[in-house]
């Protein structure tokens, strides 16, 4: 029996058989020669994955674990030094496959918008400031539908109603309306036209916590609405506790660990994880916290064999001579880890179910 | 990250620095010359007069009986050295008003930008020829050095002083207050690494445009044209009607050497610009260096 | 009678902007007043979004802005008092300041160990290198570095926690009383940020400096704090102890933020992204 829990966001239903993305052994590479010296920075460095229809994907990260650079290329918007050294990023959506290397730039184009949709930190500057809000939506959404003039208006004026954002926001100048607003104005923006697929590169990072949870509330609202799949990026796993249907947890270029959101909360395998869960502070829990020992790794020398073993709590000898590969130890849950992957048994849940 | 490393890496690695490099070095070892030459530089009819270059003259000589190459090199030492003197002197006063004004704001800068932009529109060369005309005889060389020092360094103040302001703002400027530094300690020792690489590029552009004053005035005739400079060596080819009578050698060669200094100055200051970033964009990305 | 560490006393700030036809009024920071205990250190928070005056109030604390209105005391003496520069480094010499950016907060083109150099040299009056190093060294261990690691690197060798405990060390270097710690860990890892937070709490505990903690995270202030104030638009809507406060607020603003938190517990208990979240917020 497959066990697949209630998510956060109430998504009980499964994602279907084919997935909307298919990353498969990718590599991404910074490459840089001056004055004789070369370096190279191994950002994504052999990351498998696949993200399923009507499904948010959490990936969690911190700085320099290669998270910005992965959705940067699997969104293709890469530029040299940084290129693919191997691996494939394909989409399967409704109007057939795309394998995201391969497409031209009007292939490209065609699906930017439409079927694939980017929001990025601070995206609110895709807002230009000397103009009303009306005119960037019909700078970016007009060439990709079919209606124009006032069925265009009409369109954007249902969309923005069921994201609870009066119509009169059109008539704004972006520096009117608060942070929260324009960030959800963008949203808005980015997915106007029904994409299939929406990347969420930290989207209330910079943002006030109570206009934080309109904004996560809204992102939610639009992927029911749209069935569409989210691939949401933040480094706050509060967040993605509260959001996401999975996760996947990004250590130094690598995946180390992913699963369903709420297993993997409440059963933590892999060191890495289960330090960043047990020491998140919360309102109400008196238990002491501790940081994680060492610093972020250097992704131009990082550490050999298992990328995470100089501060890992459980290193052993194995660990430094091997990287560890992804095993999938129970259904819907994949872990990176020698230690763990020998002997499951080893973690206990990190926290308990009922709390009093 | 030491001068001498960083010299042999940009040499190694970057072609315009290693050409800018050679022209220079060029240009200074034909002023070097000066100091071996036969002929004391005010000296005429010391040999025969019009004589094309040859082996024994490889210049040629003039029609004042100097010979051409011995006279460059003295004209290149006279010359050289004024842009320098020049360049340096603006660029202490725009240092100066660039980072006092842009660290301290309020009236300070108010009133040195004042000053500043005064300076940006007086006309130059109506300027240079009114100082010429009042003071004759007592424009030495280094009363007209001090003159275009004052009319060149208002530029460069106002570029260092938007650093300088950008600099006001970020974190370790604050830290450093929180420190226990004092304006001068900041604004020496924490702001002026970043403004040097500016300097540095804009030193090279400023001598440049110093020895360009330097040849137009001295080819019209406004400065000491006793002392041999490039520009004095047109104006007597020139009051000989050199080019008419046929000789082109005392014309051509100082021309010569002053576009390859511009062009060996140049090179240098555009490479030169690459150095900080990308170095410490490569250590920044960590590794083994 | 003892004079307390730090008394702000009814203390407002009011920003004028120039228009070209009016004047635009900012009233950054309206009637505040808190006190610190000479006696007792403690880490009193201060919690508010942006735009609530927090960071304007402890500018006037630390002495960079002057209040518009209203008196603040260090050690019983009034901060307008402050003018030469002895007077001003002495003031500094007790209370330091930590920042938000770790990476901004140190000169790319230096070594980190620069400003701890600086420090010990003009408010500990150390002449000899030796004294220097000792006094930096000392500094150091107490945030778990030491000079042997820390000398001679520079900043992008190194990671925002490492680089944060490095300026705590710095503001540790004159042994203040009062260290202004405005949103030290919200740039940092989360992986790294308890370390800092444990490290405030060794601070109260173990050196007896007093810790004004500005944050908009209300984890880390349960966690750590002795007393809060809750600010919104420059007033204090609630005072008192932390843990009293962020269990049960009373204020509807404190209610409304304790309400976003967004938790890992009650993540699972209902789900809170709902379309009530859209109608609230603005």
């Amino acid at each position: 029996m497959t066990f697949q829990p209630a998510t956060a966001s109430g998504n009980v239903e499964a994602a279907s058989s084919t997935p909307v993305l298919s990353v498969d052994a990718l590599k991404a590479y910074y490459r840089l020669k001056l004055f004789g010296i070369e370096r190279e920075v191994r950002a994504v460095d052999d990351l498998t994955f696949e993200i399923g229809r009507n499904e948010i994907y959490g990936l969690a990260g911190e700085s320099s674990s290669g998270k910005s650079t992965l959705i940067r290329t699997i969104a293709r918007a890469i530029r040299p030094p940084l290129a693919v050294e191997a691996g494939s990023v394909r989409f399967n959506f409704s109007d057939g496959t795309r394998d995201m290397y391969r497409l031209s730039p009007q292939e490209l184009a065609g699906i930017r918008w439409k079927r694939l949709s980017y929001i990025m930190q601070g995206s609110m500057s895709v807002l230009n400031p000397v103009r009303r809000i009306k005119h960037s939506f019909i700078d970016f959404a007009m060439p990709h539908v079919p209606e124009k003039g006032a069925a265009f208006f009409d369109r954007i004026g249902r969309h923005l109603e069921k994201l609870h954002l009066d119509r009169s926001v059109l008539n704004a100048f972006p520096h009117e309306l608060s942070g929260g607003m324009r960030q959800r104005v963008t949203i808005a923006l980015a997915t106007v036209c029904g994409p299939e697929f929406i990347i969420a590169d930290e989207p209330t990072t910079a943002l006030d916590v109570i206009v934080q949870k309109g904004v996560l509330a809204m992102l939610r609202e639009i992927q029911r609405e749209l069935g569409s799949s989210v691939l949401f990026v933040t480094h706050d796993i509060a967040v993605h506790a509260n959001l996401t249907d999975r996760l996947g947890i990004m250590y130094a270029g690598r995946l180390v660990e992913e699963g369903w959101t709420r297993d993997l909360f409440r059963r933590p395998l892999h060191p890495y994880t289960r330090h960043l869960i047990s020491s998140l502070p919360q309102i109400g829990d008196d238990t002491p916290k501790k940081g994680l020992e060492g610093s972020p790794p250097n992704l131009a020398a990082p550490p050999s064999g298992c990328r995470f073993h100089p501060r890992c709590p459980l290193a052993v000898d194995i660990c430094r001579r091997q990287a560890p590969p992804m095993v999938t130890v129970t259904p819907g849950r994949r872990v990176a880890c020698h230690v763990v992957t020998a002997d499951p048994g080893l973690s206990a849940p990190a926290m308990e179910e009922a709390r009093p | 990250m030491n001068t001498l490393k960083i010299l042999r890496d940009l040499f190694h690695y970057n072609k315009e620095f290693a050409a800018g490099l050679l022209i220079v070095l060029v240009v200074l070892a034909i002023a070097a010359c000066s100091f071996f030459s036969p002929y004391p530089p005010l000296d005429v009819y010391v040999v025969p007069p019009d004589m094309p270059p040859s082996w024994e003259y490889p210049f040629g000589t003039t029609s004042r009986g100097q010979d051409v190459f011995w006279q460059l090199t003295f004209a290149v030492r006279n010359t050289l050295l004024f842009g320098i003197v020049v360049a340096v002197i603006s660029r202490v006063i725009s240092l100066c008003v660039g980072l006092v004004s842009g660290y301290r704001g309020g009236w300070i800068d108010r009133v040195l930008m004042s000053i500043n932009d005064t300076f940006v529109v007086i006309p130059l060369f109506p300027i240079l020829v009114l100082f010429y005309f009042i003071m004759r005889d007592q424009m030495t060389w280094a009363m007209l050095a001090i003159i275009v020092s004052l009319l060149g360094w208002a530029y460069d103040a106002r570029l260092i002083r938007s650093i300088a302001m950008s600099l006001r703002t970020r974190e370790f400027t604050r830290q450093a207050v929180f420190s226990g530094m004092g304006t001068g300690r900041i604004v020496w020792q924490e702001h002026l690494p970043f403004v040097l690489p500016i300097v540095f590029s804009t030193t090279l552009n400023n001598i440049n445009w110093s020895i360009g004053i330097e040849v137009t005035l001295s080819v019209l005739g406004f400065t000491d044209i006793n002392t041999p400079t490039i520009g004095g060596m047109i104006y007597w080819a020139n009051q000989h009607t050199a080019l008419v009578s046929g000789v082109w050698w005392w014309v051509t060669f100082p021309i010569a050497i002053v576009v390859l200094l511009f062009i060996g100055l140049f090179l240098l200051a555009i490479s030169m610009n690459e150095y900080i970033d990308p170095r410490s964009r490569l250590s920044r990305l960590g590794g083994p260096s | 009678m003892k004079s307390n560490l730090l008394d702000v006393e009814h203390v407002s700030k009011v920003f004028s902007g120039r228009g070209l036809f009016s004047r635009r009024v900012k009233h950054a920071v309206q009637d505040v007043s808190f006190s610190l205990d000479a006696d007792r250190p403690e880490v009193f928070t201060i919690i508010g979004e942006s735009g609530s005056g927090k960071s304007t109030l402890a500018g006037m604390i630390l002495n960079t802005l002057r209040p518009t209105n209203g008196h603040i005391r260090f050690a019983g003496r009034d901060l307008a008092y402050i003018r030469s520069r002895k007077d001003r480094l002495a003031f500094m010499s007790r209370v330091q300041a930590i920042f938000q950016n770790p990476f901004e907060a140190f000169n790319p083109l230096k070594p980190v160990d620069r400003y701890l150099f600086m420090a010990a040299e003009v408010f500990a009056g150390c002449r000899t290198k030796e004294a220097r190093e000792t006094r930096v060294d000392d500094a150091l261990h107490k945030v778990g570095l030491s000079l042997a690691e820390v000398g001679g690197r520079y900043p992008h060798e190194m990671s925002g926690g490492q680089l944060q405990r490095i300026a705590i060390a710095r503001a540790l270097v004159s042994n203040p009383a009062l260290i202004v710690a405005d949103e030290p860990v919200s740039m940092i890892d989360a992986s790294l940020r308890m370390t800092v937070i444990n490290l405030f709490r060794m601070l109260r505990d173990e050196l007896g400096v007093s810790i004004i903690y500005i944050t908009h995270d209300l984890a880390t202030a349960y966690y750590i704090s002795d007393r809060l104030i809750i600010m919104q638009g420059g007033k204090v809507v609630e005072a008192g102890d932390a843990r009293q406060i962020l269990a049960a607020p009373q204020h509807p603003y404190s209610l409304r933020l304790r309400e976003a938190v967004l938790s890992v517990d009650g993540a699972w208990r209902g789900s809170r992204l709902d379309v009530d979240a859209l109608e609230s917020s603005s």
